[in-house]
């Protein structure tokens, strides 16, 4: 260990004690990932990890952070999948998670107020008691934390009626690159001037630390209910989508699984999907008890229509949960079919939905792959997941390959990257297929007045290559995509 | 930059690794996809917010060694592998089936193998493990010893000088209840209904067996209750759990092998167990002597007929309880019911069958309550705030006792709630629905036979 090493640590305790700190080898091993696919990122161990308890800690450790000249990576539950909370510069990981504390809910505002290392489920369940609840809801809403949700702007099955997390942000204390504490937004909401709050959700860690956060609550909607339509295939289920979206209706969550996935999910949670069908579509309606039962008929009606072979109804929380459980454990179950997987996470518009899915099929025929589908059919939100087992020669190439066919896929679709994952590091390369260098300049430009010194999160988001204020390796990445000379 | 990176632990070849038998399966361990779903449901996680405390991280350390880039004697790597509760909490949350526990054993295993230890904790371990808990009568002896203690008025005398305290040994004094007056031995005591249907073997455990001997009984009296002949076969030793937990695979295999052939020789019905620890590991024999040829088959034999005795009560019909049990109790999982037993439903139906009994849910039921097998008496400061943290939520419900269904907890439990100032009492699931079949006053029923001696005997 260095003289600096030793010096930087022994600072570090004195801001957060022994217990606070950690710096040996064998430590920082457990702080190198995050909840991102092997193989799709690089694992990286950072110098230090600082576990604070409160803000103005996190302050210091910042000033200290600009001090050494080292980089700072704020983490939470680690459960991100594009490796956002990975060191990939080193430097200090600043682990957000004995921040746990929720300080305030309002019922009367509907707000609450948290750390951010408070666990998105454990707040539903701290609000529904008082009548709310915190409307998104990521499939990993048991682990993740409301500081990754913020920082990622995570959206979940639900997102379809109620929005994404940024829809449910108030206001924000954040400690800045500098170490500067600011609030932005407020209970208020529409607060005259740029819309800072906007800028942070979804940020990536890269433009300071989250400190506190004022979120929205949302009432419990008085009657809940839970459909499961089998269908013989996927693409008999993709237009009972369309026919449910044209009729007008909204569903709270519209999602919709494969074969492989069942296959995957049912023998792990038993919840009743049919392992003979094709696909199975969830459709959760509420609202108004009246609405929602009337809503449930026509949609059980349009499933058949499209082909549906059953229809099963849940009203009651047990059995709606247990439906629930096994979509929101789909990705993490596949380690049951297969040792490695590749998720990917595109947007299509819904009516290109059928098309979408026969171009992952045809991908998997022609790759010899087996993709198994998980989606968020409301929004034509596209999770394919590649399954293969690294330890075969040559899998990891033809999974590379496949990715980018199926990536090209969508955007010639008129889809995009969905970004609910976040970029990270893992899909940075690819941020040029949709954005034009002049997009990802504006986007330079504001990371540029948050954090000149570029040490916030380095590597995430922005393609390779580049560093902040040069916008001509974007350019340059620009041309090559236009020439087809793009590389993954 | 002014710190370099000081992280390349690829130091390849100078590291102690994995060698010899029980190695973390490789397979197993790659089965982790790093998901991090398993966090929140961990004890030493929630306490500690820290990632190598958590499920994820102690499996990347097992793998950091399984790679050649930890060394098996890291202090990190013991301190984590033996900070871990094994309550597999995150084993029966795990979307992708990690199976956590025979991981950390095996882990462990390998340190007992490769570890320089102390002399002094070589022989407390032997003692302690391979003595008293490897053979029946030393263990009854010990209990002996304890009762006598108990009820010969020196442990009044005890707890009012505070010798205890600066031993560290009041808390484990306080845990324990008061022992059974009378021991149950195998062989000697068995109940049977007027018509039994079918039979049942009690497995009766070290704990069980002595300390909860009326526990084991109550378990006796329900069973035959419900149609059993219950009986307790000879022969029978320690489970071995707590020797697999501490990574001493041998001694466990010994014990399991006697079992094995003790159960053998009362070849049919199943094997009713009313400790969830001991039933987790009899139900994992199969696992622990799967590369043993001579034993392997006999083994998953003996595994598929034992039954946690709240399964098998559930598993027909429960015999309607008369007698009104007017209580409001909460209940704790036992984590190796729970978690290594995924048993959850059972207990909670035999005591919602009971006329009169309240049970009311506390928060983070199934959350280990830091007994642990013996991590209460080995970590004793993570073990406290797990137990206060417990007490905290049981004194929320308005709960006059709190039922669980395993000796572990059923003492670590005790001592919590005295800590923390609750009068409630611990009790085990059929201890109330003897209780709500009238008791051992009751016994034998109206018209039950004693066939050679049934009716309990003096041992
Ligand atoms: C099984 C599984 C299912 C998932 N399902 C979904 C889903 O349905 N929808 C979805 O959107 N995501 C999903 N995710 C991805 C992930 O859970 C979310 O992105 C989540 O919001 C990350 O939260 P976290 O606490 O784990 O953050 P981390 O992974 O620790 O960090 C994520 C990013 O946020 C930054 N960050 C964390 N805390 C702070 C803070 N306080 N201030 C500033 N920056 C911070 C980090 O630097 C990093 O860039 C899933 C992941 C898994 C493993
Ligand atoms: S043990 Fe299971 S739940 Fe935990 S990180 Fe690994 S795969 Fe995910
Ligand atoms: S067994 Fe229990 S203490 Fe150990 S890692 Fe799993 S959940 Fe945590």
């Amino acid at each position: 260990m260095s003289r600096a090493h030793d010096h930087l640590i022994e600072r570090l305790e004195r801001i957060l004690g022994p217990g606070g700190v950690f710096h040996r080898p064998a430590d920082l091993l457990v702080y190198e990932y995050d909840g991102s696919v092997e193989g799709a990122v690089d694992t990286a161990a950072p110098v230090a990890v600082a576990l604070p308890t409160t803000t103005e800690q996190v302050a210091a450790i910042v000033r200290l952070a600009n001090e050494f000249d080292l980089p700072v990576t704020p983490r939470g539950a680690g459960t991100g999948l594009s490796g956002g909370a990975v060191a990939q510069r080193g430097g200090i990981v600043v682990a957000l998670t004995r921040m746990d504390r929720i300080l305030e809910i309002d019922p009367e505002d509907r707000t609450a107020l948290v750390e951010p290392g408070v666990i998105n489920l454990e707040l539903s369940e701290a609000t529904i008691p008082g009548g709310h609840f915190f409307a998104p809801d990521p499939s990993s809403q048991k682990a993740c934390t409301v500081g990754g949700n913020v920082a990622e702007n995570s959206g979940g099955p639900h997102c379809l009626k109620y929005g994404v997390t940024t829809n449910h942000v108030l206001g924000l204390e954040v400690v800045l690159p500098d170490g500067r504490v600011v609030w932005t937004g407020g209970r208020a909401g529409h607060a005259p001037g740029y819309d800072l709050t906007g800028a942070l959700v979804g940020s990536e860690g890269m433009l300071g630390i989250v400190t506190k956060a004022l979120v929205r609550l949302t009432p419990n909607p008085e009657a809940t209910l839970v459909e499961l339509a089998a269908f013989p295939d996927v693409e008999s289920a993709s237009l009972a989508v369309s026919r449910i979206i044209a009729a007008g209706i909204v569903p709270a969550a519209l999602e919709l699984m494969d074969n492989l996935t069942i296959q995957a999910v049912e023998p792990a949670y038993h919840a009743g999907y049919p392992m003979d069908a094709g696909a199975v579509l969830l459709a959760e309606l509420d609202g108004i008890a009246e609405d929602v039962r009337a809503e449930g008929e026509d949609v059980a009606v349009l499933c058949r229509e499209t082909g549906a072979t059953s229809v099963r109804v849940a009203s009651e929380k047990p059995e709606r949960d247990l439906l629930w459980k096994g979509r929101k454990m789909a990705l993490a179950a596949m380690g049951r079919l297969t040792p490695n997987y590749y998720l990917h996470d595109t947007v299509v518009p819904r009516t290109k939905l059928p098309a979408a899915l026969r171009r992952v099929a045809e991908v998997a025929t022609e790759y010899d792959l087996p993709i198994a589908n998980v989606l968020h059919a409301g929004d034509g939100n596209l999770h394919p997941l590649i399954l293969f087992d690294r330890r075969q020669p040559g899998a990891v190439e033809r999974v590379l390959h496949a990715s980018h066919e199926l990536l090209h896929s969508c955007v010639e679709l008129g889809g995009a990257l969905s970004g609910e994952h976040g970029i990270g590091t893992e899909k940075r390369a690819a941020l040029t297929l949709v954005f034009s260098a002049d997009d990802l300049a504006a986007m330079a430009g504001i990371k540029n007045s948050f954090d000149p010194k570029s040490c916030f999160n380095p590597e995430k988001l922005f393609p390779a290559g580049y560093r902040c204020g040069e916008v001509r390796a974007l350019r340059a990445q620009a041309l090559a995509q236009k020439l087809g000379i793009y590389a993954m | 930059m002014a710190v370099a990176y000081e992280t390349d632990l690829a130091k390849l070849g100078t590291l102690t690794g994995y060698s010899g038998p029980d190695q973390p399966d490789d397979d197993l361990l790659r089965a982790c996809v790093h998901c991090g779903m398993c966090l929140p449901s961990c004890p030493t996680y929630r306490l500690t917010g820290q990632e190598m405390s958590s499920p994820r991280g102690r499996l990347w350390l097992m793998r950091g060694v399984a790679d050649g880039r930890l060394d098996l004697l890291d202090p990190i790597f013991d301190e984590q592998m033996y900070q871990c509760l094994n309550c597999r909490a995150c084993e029966a949350v795990c979307p992708s089936g990690v199976h956590y526990g025979p991981l950390v054993e095996a882990a462990r295993s390998q340190l007992e193998r490769h570890r320089p230890r102390p002399v002094w904790q070589r022989v407390l371990r032997r003692v302690a493990l391979g003595g008293v808990f490897g053979d029946q009568r030393v263990f009854r002896a010990v209990v002996g010893g304890l009762r006598l203690y108990q009820r010969s008025g020196l442990a009044a005398l005890v707890r009012r000088t505070g010798v205890l305290k600066p031993l560290k040994l009041a808390e484990t004094e306080r845990m324990m209840p008061p022992v059974a007056a009378r021991f149950l031995r195998p062989g000697a005591e068995r109940w049977t209904p007027s018509s039994p249907a079918r039979a049942v073997r009690l497995f009766n455990g070290c704990v069980m067996g002595t300390v909860f001997a009326d526990t084991n009984r109550a378990a006796g009296r329900v069973l035959a209750h419900n149609g059993a002949a219950v009986d307790v076969p000879v022969g029978q030793q320690c489970c071995g759990a707590l020797h697999v937990h501490a990574g001493m695979m041998d001694e466990a295999r010994a014990l399991a092998k006697t079992n094995i052939a003790a159960f053998e020789a009362a070849p049919d019905g199943e094997i009713a167990v009313t400790a969830a620890g001991c039933g987790a590991a009899l139900k994992e024999y199969g696992f622990l002597l799967k590369d043993d040829p001579a034993w392997a088959e006999r083994a998953r034999a003996f595994a598929d007929r034992v039954r946690d005795v709240t399964e098998l009560l559930a598993d027909r019909p429960l015999a309607v309880p008369t007698q009104a049990v007017d209580r409001i109790v909460t209940y704790q999982e036992p984590c190796h019911l729970a978690h290594a037993q995924r048993i959850t439903a059972q207990p909670r139906a035999i005591l919602d069958a009971i006329p009169g009994l309240t049970l009311v849910e506390m928060r983070e039921s199934s959350l280990c309550c830091g007994s642990a097998g013996i991590y209460n008496l080995i970590r004793r400061e993570m073990a406290e705030e797990l137990g206060d943290r417990k007490a905290r939520h049981v004194l929320e419900t308005p709960a006059t006792a709190v039922v669980t269904a395993n000796p572990g907890c059923a003492m670590q439990l005790r001592a919590s709630l005295a800590r923390n100032g609750s009068a409630a009492s611990v009790v085990h699931v059929v201890e109330v629905l003897d209780e709500a079949y009238g008791g051992s006053a009751a016994w034998p029923p109206e018209g039950g036979r004693e066939p050679g001696g049934s009716r309990p005997q003096r041992p």
